[in-house]
């Protein structure tokens, strides 16, 4: 049996219960930690473990004010990225005038690397209604929506079948349990646009238009989806909204950083969900409170660099966010410490990167990704990345120029600053990041035309080390392009003319004869 | 997508007369997709999503149709299905290969991925096979980071893939 146990790859010791793994130790897993313990399907499994109560609380002795009043209490900020108070958007729409209001839950999570709101939507999908139920009851509205993302057709049939669950339990329709309030969910099926992951994007996709955002002079709260007021949070946000009211906001607060007691600003409270993946050990969902460093994180939860490699950067944030290196792995994770660092919370991306991963390469990466997603509505976002992106393209291809890095900043820095949505404003993060941080690396391409991460094709050779060749074939047998020749037992080599410099060779060389 | 020949305007042409004079095979099926989304304008999202659902990528004429039907300009529909990366206006192949190039995939080497994928089918991205056996794209994020690099085939994903697995992956489809 105990060879069957999971082993440490640290200390080597053989782990018994579940929750001593080093990967679940370090973790609170207040928001989807009831993903095990109920089949999403079943509302009366929801229910069994204390599910709707916090609605029951609120309907049946709670006034919206105080609703609104606890959440702006607990600190919440919005887990989508922006980190804006909760409760203050709250307050804005219930006092604005007009009747009838929207709320929306926006499960649009398009951040390529991150899949924290699909596993909420498919693990425990009446936490989320039950949020919204909540919050509609706070600001008035009758009519919610969530909006999901296209890739994600088994979120859109768990809620479906929860939404329709609920409506027949009393949660949803007309007079929800007894109360006499009115509320009920639509559920919408994005189209495959990043840019519909902003709000006003998202709202004019629900009205059957093109996802093009608009200049917010005025708020959504107060002109909305059809021009009516409207609350827009994401998946995570409305899921920690039930905790919130039935366990407590001292609760909520004792998790977190800062103080929010005067100013919902002040600080970063409850937990926040990661996705952790790229060159890490334990890749998956992760749930830490706010404040835990990033080495905890990546070293004690993700358990390090796989085969010994070393760690460069972490990229947090999704693909705006910014690249942060080995020097800044002790900032504590929360909205603030991000933005300060020049990166961001994002809606919880963290990929992380070994020494084998070239940052210009990322850099360029992540401008290709945005360049395709930008709208096109605005000049300077869908001009500017594209001519960021060609500078990139031509310092990875070996063609980079003397003071490029100077012109790389100053289009970023008037993409930021000119852009109409948060899109292009934090598009260029990526590229400053890189530059603040790593910025010997642009100067190796630029000036050595040299790829340290050994990525860049154009920069890479690969080369036989005759001397430690054993001849074995096997870097032969997986040259997709046939251009290792070689007898066995004999020193291989590789014809640079055909090379196509995919790397197999030197992945597969248990040698390390080959080299780059 | 320009339509600036004569050519082209003259197959426009010919498209909306063939559905105003009731030649178009698919009336029954739009109607009825209409009916589901309430006849409703706003929803016409929805609606180019069903249709996309049905054919496997939106037909012209239909489109035309729905056009008609709903009293929606015909830029505002070619304008959406143009905008959203869901919709096709090609008919895809038999087997649509989407390898995912989100951040974590593309850490872990979806691009040798892509190049092996290609060299297999002898297409590359966005283009589909003239046997109609396959369709490749690129998408990002497939949601599931943990098995980067990772591929779907029809609705069968293939994770932690190396190039050297894509012959025997993709052999299987017919």
């Amino acid at each position: 049996m105990k060879r069957l146990l999971y082993r440490d790859p640290v200390t080597k010791k053989r782990i018994v219960h579940e929750q001593e793994l080093p990967f679940l130790r370090k973790q609170q897993r207040v928001v989807f930690g009831d993903n095990t313990r109920i089949r999403p399907d079943d509302i009366t499994d929801y229910i069994a473990i204390g599910g709707y109560q916090a609605l029951r609380i609120v309907l049946e002795d709670w006034t919206p004010v105080k609703v609104i009043n606890a959440i702006i209490r607990s600190g919440l900020r919005g887990r989508g990225g922006g980190g804006f108070p909760t409760g203050i958007k709250w307050r804005s729409a219930r006092k604005a005038k007009q009747k009838e209001k929207y709320v929306i839950c926006n499960a649009d999570e398009g951040d390529p690397g991150a899949f924290m709101d699909r596993s909420i939507c498919e693990g425990n999908p009446h936490r989320i209604i039950e949020g919204m139920i909540i919050g509609a009851y706070a600001v008035g509205a009758e009519k919610g929506y969530i909006y999901v993302r296209k890739e994600y057709p088994l979120a859109v049939e768990t809620l479906s079948t929860a939404i329709s669950q609920a409506r027949d339990c009393g949660f949803l329709g007309g007079n929800i349990l007894g109360s006499g309030m009115m509320f009920d969910i639509t559920i919408s099926r994005g189209a495959g646009a990043f840019i519909c992951g902003e709000s006003t994007a998202l709202m004019a996709s629900l009205e059957g238009r093109v996802g093009e955002p608009r200049a917010k002079y005025i708020h959504t709260v107060e002109k909305g989806l059809y021009d009516r007021p409207t609350v827009l949070n994401n998946v995570e946000t409305w899921a920690n909204v039930p905790h919130i009211i039935s366990k407590g906001v001292e609760w909520f607060t004792s998790m977190g950083t800062g103080d929010v007691k005067s100013d919902p600003w002040g600080g970063s409270m409850g937990t926040k969900v990661f996705s952790l993946v790229g060159n890490v050990n334990n890749t998956g969902l992760v749930e830490v409170p706010m404040g835990m460093t990033l080495r905890e994180i990546i070293f004690d939860i993700g358990g390090g660099i796989p085969n010994g490699r070393k760690f460069k950067a972490v990229q947090t944030g999704g693909p705006s966010g910014g690249c942060l290196p080995e020097s800044m792995l002790d900032l504590p994770v929360d909205f603030d410490r991000l933005t300060e660092a020049g990166s961001m919370m994002g809606s919880g991306g963290m990929i992380v990167m070994d020494e084998n991963t070239c940052m210009v390469d990322m850099a360029r990466y992540f401008i290709d990704f945005l360049k395709d997603e930008s709208c096109g509505k605005c000049l300077p976002c869908r001009e500017g990345l594209r001519a960021i992106l060609e500078v990139l393209t031509r310092i990875t291809e070996g063609e980079g120029k003397r003071g490029d890095i100077k012109l790389l900043e100053e289009i970023s820095r008037t993409v930021a600053d000119t852009s109409l949505c948060a899109l292009g404003g934090s598009a260029p993060n990526p590229v400053l990041s890189t530059i603040r941080y790593f910025r010997d690396e642009y100067v190796a391409h630029i000036r050595d035309k040299s790829c340290p991460g050994g990525t860049c094709r154009a920069l890479v050779h690969y080369r036989v080390i005759p001397e430690a060749c054993t001849g074995c074939t096997a870097c032969a047998k997986v040259c997709p392009v046939d251009c290792i020749s070689g007898e066995k037992r004999a020193v291989h080599a590789i014809d640079e003319t055909r090379c196509v410099k995919c790397g197999a060779c030197y992945s597969v060389c248990r040698f390390n004869a080959i080299e780059r | 997508m320009v339509r600036d020949t004569e050519h082209e305007l003259m197959g426009i042409i010919e498209d909306m007369l063939s559905v105003k004079e009731g030649r178009g095979p698919n009336g029954r099926v739009i109607n009825e997709i209409l009916d589901r989304n309430g006849n409703d304008p706003t929803r016409i999202v929805a609606i180019l999503q069903c249709l996309q659902d049905r054919f496997g990528y939106l037909p012209r004429e239909e489109l035309y149709l729905i056009s008609d039907l709903l009293g929606l300009p015909m830029n505002r529909i070619y304008h959406l299905a143009t905008f959203f990366k869901a919709f096709k206006l090609t008919p895809p192949g038999r087997n649509t290969i989407k390898l995912c190039m989100g951040t974590a995939c593309h850490v872990r080497g979806a691009g040798v991925i892509k190049d092996a994928i290609e060299r297999y089918i002898g297409v590359s991205v966005g283009g589909t096979t003239a046997d109609f056996r396959f369709s490749f794209e690129t998408v990002r994020c497939l949601g599931c980071c943990g098995l980067a690099p990772v591929m779907t085939v029809g609705d069968t994903v293939h994770g932690k893939l190396e190039p050297s697995m894509i012959r025997k992956v993709l052999e299987k489809y017919r």
